[in-house]
C-alpha cells in the first residue's frame, strides 16, 4: 500500500496531485485559523469582562482600599460605599437556595432515576427542564406578585409565631411579616437552581454502572439503600459538583431577586428582613449613577467582586464535574 | 428464609423477631424516601403549573390587538408593546446571526482541532464559565466596552452582549453534537481524499446538523428572555425606535420598568407581555428538543 501511495510522486505526473492537493490545504489553513482564532476569541472574552470590570472599579478600589468589601456603608450623597451588605446578601441568599433546594432536587433525580414509570420519564424530565427555560424576570414578576404576598400574609406571620418564639434560631424568623425580603428572595432563587441541580443529579446517577446497582440489589437491598450506599457513593464528587454550578447560578441572579428581596442597604439579624444582593444593588442603581462617578466605579467594583465569587464557585463546579461527565 | 432452615452452627445466629424488625424498618425507610422523593416531584411539577397558570390567567386578561398594534405608551392612554417586540426581534436576530458563527467555529475548534491539548482545554474552561458567568456582569463589560467610550447607548452594544451570551451556548452543543460523530466517518471522508476543512464542514456540520440548531434555538430562548444584560448597553426606548446606534426598547426591559410601576395598566402590560416572552422561550425549547429527536 505504501508503494501505491508513494509511486506516483516519483512520475512526472507527480506535480498534478500536488497542485490538486493546494486548494485544498489553502482551505484547510484558512479553515484551521478561523477555528483557533475563535478560541482566541473566547478567551479574550474573559479577559476582557475581568480587565474592564477591574479598570471601571479601579477609582472605588482606591478610594475606599480594602476595606471596601466589608465596609456595610452605601450613602451616595457623601460619596462614601461599601460592599459588605451586598456580599453579604449575596453569600446568604444563595447558600440559604442551596439548603432548600438541594433536597427537593435530589428528591425528583430520585424518582427520575429510579422510582418514575418509563413512560412518565420524559415528560416530568421535560417539565423539570423547562422550569430552567422560564426567563429569569419572569420568576421575579410571579415572586412578586404572587409569592410574595403568600408568604406575608400566611406563611411568616405562622413562622414568626411558632419557630420565632424558640430560643437562639428564633431571632432567625423574627420581625415584621412583610413578604418581600432575605427569605422570600431565597426561596424564588431555590426554585429557579432546583432543575440545573436535578438535571445534574439525574445525569450522573445514570451513569453508575447497572451492575453495581443489580448487584446491591441481589443482596436483597431496598431501592433507598442501593441509592444511599451505592450510587450515591459512586456519584458523590459530580452531585457536588452540580450542587456548585447552582450555587455559582444563585450568586449572580438579578432580576428575580431584585423584585422581592425589599432592597435596603442593611443587615437585619431576621431571615424576613429586606436586604439586597450585588446584582441587585447593581441593577437598581445604575440608572442613578452618572457616567464617570465615584459611585459607578463603586458598582463596577462590586460587579468585579461578584465575578471573582462565581469565577471561583463555577471553576471548582466544572472541576468536579467535567471528568465524570465525559467519562 | 432459607437460612433459618439450616443448623444454625453454619451461619451466625439468628433471631427470628430481629430479622423482622430490622426488615420492617429497612422497608419503612424505602417508603419514607420513595413518599419524600413524589413529594419533591410534584413540588418541582406545581411550580412550573403555578407559573404557567398565573402567566395564562393574568397575560390572557391583559392581551388584546393593540398589544401588538400600538407602542409603549403615558399610563392612562390605550398603549401596546409594538416597538419593544420588534426591538427585541432584532437585537435578538443580530446577536444569533453573529453569536452561531462564532460559537460554532469555536465548538469545531474544541472537537476537531484541539483534542487533549492545553488551549483547547482552557478555551473550553473559558467557555464553560462564560455559560454561567451572571449575565449582569457580561452587561457590564459591554457598558465599559461600547457604551462609555462611544457616549451613549445603543442597540448594538444590547447585541453585542447578547451575542457573548449565546457563544457558550452554541459552543457546547456544536463540541458535543461533533464528538458523537464516529471517527470511522472522519477517515472514510480523509480517505477518499477530501480537505480537512471539506471533511468537516460537509459531512461533519451536516451530521451534527440536527444538534446544533437544537443548540442555537436553546440560545435564542436563552437571550430571548435576558433583561439583566441590556439595562446597561440598549437601555429601553418608549418610543418606535428601529436606529441601532441609540437606545432601542426591547420587551424584557419593558416588563422590568412596567411590572415595578405603580400604574395598573402598565403592569397589566407587563403581564401581557410577560406571557408572550415565556410562551415564545418554552415553545422554543420544545422544538428544540423534538429537532433533537427526530435527528436521532
Amino acid at each position: 500500500m505504501q508503494q501505491a501511495a508513494t509511486l506516483p510522486l516519483g512520475t512526472p505526473m507527480g506535480a498534478k496531485p500536488q497542485r490538486a492537493a493546494s486548494p485544498g490545504s489553502f482551505g484547510d489553513t484558512l479553515f484551521s485559523a478561523a477555528c483557533h482564532a475563535a478560541g482566541g476569541f473566547v478567551l479574550l472574552l474573559l479577559g476582557g469582562i475581568i480587565i474592564e470590570l477591574f479598570i471601571g472599579g479601579l477609582p472605588a478600589f482606591r478610594a475606599f482600599g480594602i476595606p471596601f468589601i466589608w465596609s456595610t456603608e452605601w450613602d451616595p450623597v457623601t460619596e462614601v460605599f461599601g460592599a459588605g451588605v451586598s456580599i453579604y446578601g449575596t453569600i446568604v441568599t444563595a447558600v440559604l437556595a442551596i439548603l432548600l433546594a438541594v433536597p427537593v432536587a435530589f428528591g425528583v433525580a430520585f424518582y427520575l432515576t429510579e422510582l418514575s414509570p418509563p413512560w412518565l420519564r420524559r415528560p416530568v424530565g421535560t417539565a423539570v427542564e423547562l422550569l430552567a427555560a422560564v426567563p429569569s424576570i419572569i420568576y421575579g414578576m410571579w415572586g412578586f406578585f404572587l409569592i410574595a404576598p403568600i408568604m406575608g400574609q400566611y406563611i411568616q406571620p405562622a413562622v414568626i409565631d411558632t419557630i420565632g418564639e424558640l430560643p437562639l434560631i428564633g431571632e432567625l424568623f423574627q420581625g415584621p411579616p412583610f413578604g418581600t425580603g432575605i427569605f422570600t428572595a431565597a426561596l424564588i432563587l431555590a426554585i429557579m437552581i432546583l432543575p440545573f441541580i436535578a438535571a445534574t443529579m439525574r445525569d450522573v446517577f445514570q451513569q453508575v454502572p447497572p451492575v453495581y446497582k443489580e448487584s446491591a440489589y441481589g443482596l436483597g437491598c431496598t431501592t433507598w439503600e442501593v441509592m444511599r450506599s451505592v450510587v450515591l457513593p459512586y456519584t458523590r464528587i459530580s452531585v457536588v459538583g452540580g450542587i456548585m454550578l447552582g450555587l455559582g447560578r444563585a450568586l449572580g441572579e438579578t432580576m428575580a431577586v431584585t423584585f422581592v428581596i425589599g432592597n435596603a442597604n442593611r443587615i437585619s439579624a431576621s431571615l424576613f428582613g429586606p436586604g439586597n444582593t450585588i446584582a441587585s444593588v447593581v441593577a437598581l442603581e445604575f440608572g442613578e449613577s452618572e457616567m464617570g462617578s465615584l459611585k459607578l466605579s463603586a458598582l463596577l467594583a462590586l460587579g468585579f467582586i461578584l465575578f471573582v465569587l462565581s469565577f471561583i464557585v463555577l471553576a471548582i463546579s466544572r472541576f468536579l464535574l467535567r471528568p465524570r461527565l465525559k467519562g | 428464609m432459607s437460612a433459618t432452615t439450616m443448623p444454625p452452627a453454619l451461619g451466625p445466629v439468628k433471631d427470628q423477631a430481629v430479622a423482622a424488625a430490622l426488615g420492617r424498618r429497612r422497608k419503612a425507610a424505602d417508603r419514607l424516601v420513595r413518599l419524600l422523593s413524589y413529594a419533591a416531584t410534584l413540588i418541582g411539577l406545581v411550580f412550573l403549573a403555578s407559573i404557567l397558570l398565573t402567566l395564562f390567567y393574568k397575560g390572557f386578561g391583559a392581551m388584546n390587538l393593540s398589544v401588538f398594534t400600538e407602542v409603549t405608551k403615558p399610563p392612562g392612554s390605550e398603549g401596546g408593546l409594538l416597538n419593544a417586540i420588534v426591538g427585541s426581534l432584532i437585537q435578538v436576530a443580530l446577536a444569533t446571526a453573529i453569536g452561531t458563527p462564532i460559537g460554532m467555529l469555536v465548538g469545531t475548534f474544541l472537537a476537531e482541532y484541539a483534542k487533549g491539548s492545553a488551549f483547547g482545554n482552557l478555551v473550553r474552561f473559558v467557555s464553560d464559565i462564560l455559560l454561567s458567568a451572571p449575565s449582569i456582569l457580561i452587561g457590564l463589560f459591554v457598558y465599559q466596552l461600547l457604551v462609555l467610550p462611544f457616549g451613549g447607548f445603543s442597540g448594538w452594544a444590547g447585541v453585542a452582549a447578547l451575542t457573548i451570551i449565546i457563544i457558550p451556548i452554541v459552543v457546547r452543543t456544536t463540541e458535543d453534537m461533533l464528538t458523537l460523530i464516529p471517527n470511522t466517518l472522519r477517515e472514510a471522508v480523509i480517505g477518499l481524499g477530501a480537505p480537512k476543512w471539506k471533511m468537516i464542514v460537509l459531512i461533519c456540520w451536516r451530521a451534527a446538523t440536527s444538534g446544533i440548531i437544537t443548540g442555537i434555538l436553546l440560545g435564542i430562548a436563552r437571550i430571548a428572555g435576558e433583561t439583566a444584560p441590556l439595562l446597561f448597553t440598549s437601555l429601553g426606548n418608549n418610543a418606535w425606535s428601529t436606529n441601532l446606534n441609540g437606545p432601542l426598547p426591547s420587551l424584557p426591559i419593558t416588563i422590568y420598568s412596567y411590572a415595578g410601576s405603580p400604574f395598573q395598566d402598565w403592569i397589566e402590560l407587563a403581564w401581557a407581555g410577560a406571557l408572550l416572552i415565556t410562551l415564545a422561550v418554552l415553545l422554543l425549547n420544545i422544538l428544540a428538543r423534538s429537532v433533537l429527536g427526530r435527528g436521532k
